[in-house]
């Protein structure tokens, strides 16, 4: 089964290119399934199922970060899938503090941002553009072909490597390219690997204090006039 | 194999195929080729496609927007390298943008872009150009440490046309509507001439239209037919710029705050302007 993992922050354009996205890989003959990972709300998936008639379904990441969450359940979602008879699974998800990504190992990995977004956005989102195989940029009618090709260089100077396509998802502008990377990637095998390295650090907010000042905390912490230092055993 | 500037410099024909309008009626012609040095305008009702159809242009069509439309270029599907390298896009759009969203200032903004369109800088002054040229449209002076987004609509309208001339300097030229650009519209177009390019105008303007050497009429998201400026049109082209020069001298009177008179409107000098 392929995978495709596409992350970007919230209104971004993320569904709307993958609405586009659907369509075009059923009409080339594959069965797609389609995960849905947010925080809170998320109807991506009764809207997927009722246009394309396809297999969706919808994970809160509720306590956990989005990205936590989709290392928790890929595995199975993946499973879900194959029973379903897919070909490709789709998973939509909202990574939230940028500093992990959630591409795996063997899959593709898509980051929607959208053109509108300023220009020092690509430096600021991390591993989620830099590990990433694609930039996708929409919204690109809002603004001058000559900022367009700024913000891709932009982009490229942040993260090299990374392939930038331009989309209109509202008219399925420059969708298909995307679907025929998809069709390029290969089947994931069967054990799945984060790519890219975790942040380091054990999170004392996550396990409950509530106490400002890193005097009160251990593990990785940082006073304002320090880098970030090891405190504890 | 990557293209270069002198490569995407050989351009000699865009041809525009068929596509249909919004409710599917095919356009009225199968193919239009647009030839090296044609000056073109693309007119027709507010809704009609006029931006749709030079967005398609820019895109490289390929029966894959919602026209159907394909683009050729030199008589063959333009190759990849051309929207994923901006150093190879041939096509200069300038959109009715009139604010920029950019946070940059002015020069770092320009620098970027000439990098990526392997605009030789250093030796050439081309941002300095850009500058130039751009002040030369708007009333209002741009500096090089402005902020993109606290430009004017003027002034952004006047930057992009001059990033497109001097910065980009591509074969083929869109141009949307810059009549509605709060800038000295017969200074751009004077500019612009002094380059052998494509020219693809939408407008609005009698003038800027019967300068053309044809024009492309939409209806109803379709091409409706293309008109050639016959003969009488290009007798009519001058007095057509008589009056645009009238217009234009009563607009800059009420601008600067001047009452008019019966002689601002008879005292045009038509010669000169013209």
């Amino acid at each position: 089964m392929k995978l495709v993992i596409c992350a970007g922050t919230a209104t971004t354009g993320k569904t709307a290119v993958l609405r586009g996205v659907v369509p075009r890989l059923q009409k080339r003959g594959l069965a797609v399934a389609f995960l849905k990972i947010d925080v809170q709300f998320a109807e991506e998936d009764e809207l997927f199922a009722r246009e394309f008639s396809i297999p969706t379904r919808k994970v809160y990441s509720g306590e956990l970060c989005p990205d936590h969450c989709n290392v928790m359940v890929l595995g199975e979602a993946l499973q879900w899938a194959e029973r379903g008879g897919a070909d490709v699974l789709l998973v939509e998800t909202a990574g939230l503090c940028l500093r992990c990504s959630p591409y795996v190992d063997g899959g593709l990995g898509i980051v929607v941002v959208e053109a509108t977004s300023g220009m020092n956005l690509p430096r600021k989102i991390g591993p989620m553009l830099s590990l990433a195989d694609i930039a996708v940029v929409t919204k690109i009618d809002r603004v001058s072909q000559a900022e367009r090709e700024v913000f891709r260089a932009r982009i490229q100077d942040a993260a090299p490597t990374v392939r930038v396509r331009e989309v209109n998802a509202l008219y399925g502008i420059g969708i298909d390219p995307l679907v025929d990377h998809i069709l390029a990637t290969a089947d994931v095998g069967d054990k799945l690997l984060l790519r890219g390295n975790p942040p380091v650090g054990t999170c004392t907010i996550c396990v409950g204090k509530k106490e400002i000042g890193w005097q009160s905390h251990f593990g990785v912490v940082r006073a304002l006039d320090n880098q970030t230092f090891y405190r504890g055993e | 194999m990557a293209l270069h500037r002198s490569e995407s410099a050989l351009i000699e024909e865009i041809t525009i195929l068929a596509g249909h309008g919004r409710d599917g009626t095919p356009d009225g012609i199968d193919r239009l080729d647009l030839r090296m040095g044609d000056v073109v305008s693309v007119v027709g009702r507010t809704g009609s496609g006029k931006t749709t159809l030079i967005n398609d242009i820019e895109l490289f069509a390929n029966g894959n927007t919602p026209t159907g439309r394909t683009i050729l270029i030199n008589g063959r599907t333009p190759p990849p390298e051309y929207r994923d390298d901006p150093a190879c896009n041939p096509i200069a759009l300038i959109t009715q943008h009139t604010t920029f969203l950019s946070d940059l200032p002015v020069a770092e903004f320009l620098h970027i872009h000439a990098r990526i369109r392997h605009t030789p800088v250093a030796a050439e002054g081309a941002v300095e150009r850009t500058l130039t040229f751009a002040n030369e449209l708007t009333g209002e002076p741009i500096s090089l440490s402005s902020q993109m987004t606290e430009l004017s609509g003027g002034q952004t309208r006047a930057l992009l046309i001059a990033d497109a001339t001097i910065i980009c300097d591509t074969p083929i030229v869109l141009l949307d509507e810059v009549e509605n650009a709060g800038i000295n519209r017969s200074r751009a177009l004077e500019l612009l001439r002094g380059y052998r390019k494509i020219f693809i105008f939408v407008t609005h303007d009698p003038r800027i239209a019967l300068l053309s050497d044809y024009r492309i009429v939409l209806k109803d998201g379709r091409i409706d037919q293309v008109l050639h400026t016959d003969a009488g049109e290009r007798d009519l082209a001058p007095i057509v710029c008589q009056f645009d020069d009238m217009l234009s001298h009563l607009r800059d009177l009420i601008r600067l705050g001047h009452r008019v008179t019966r002689s601002d409107v008879a005292s045009v000098d038509v010669e000169k302007r013209t």
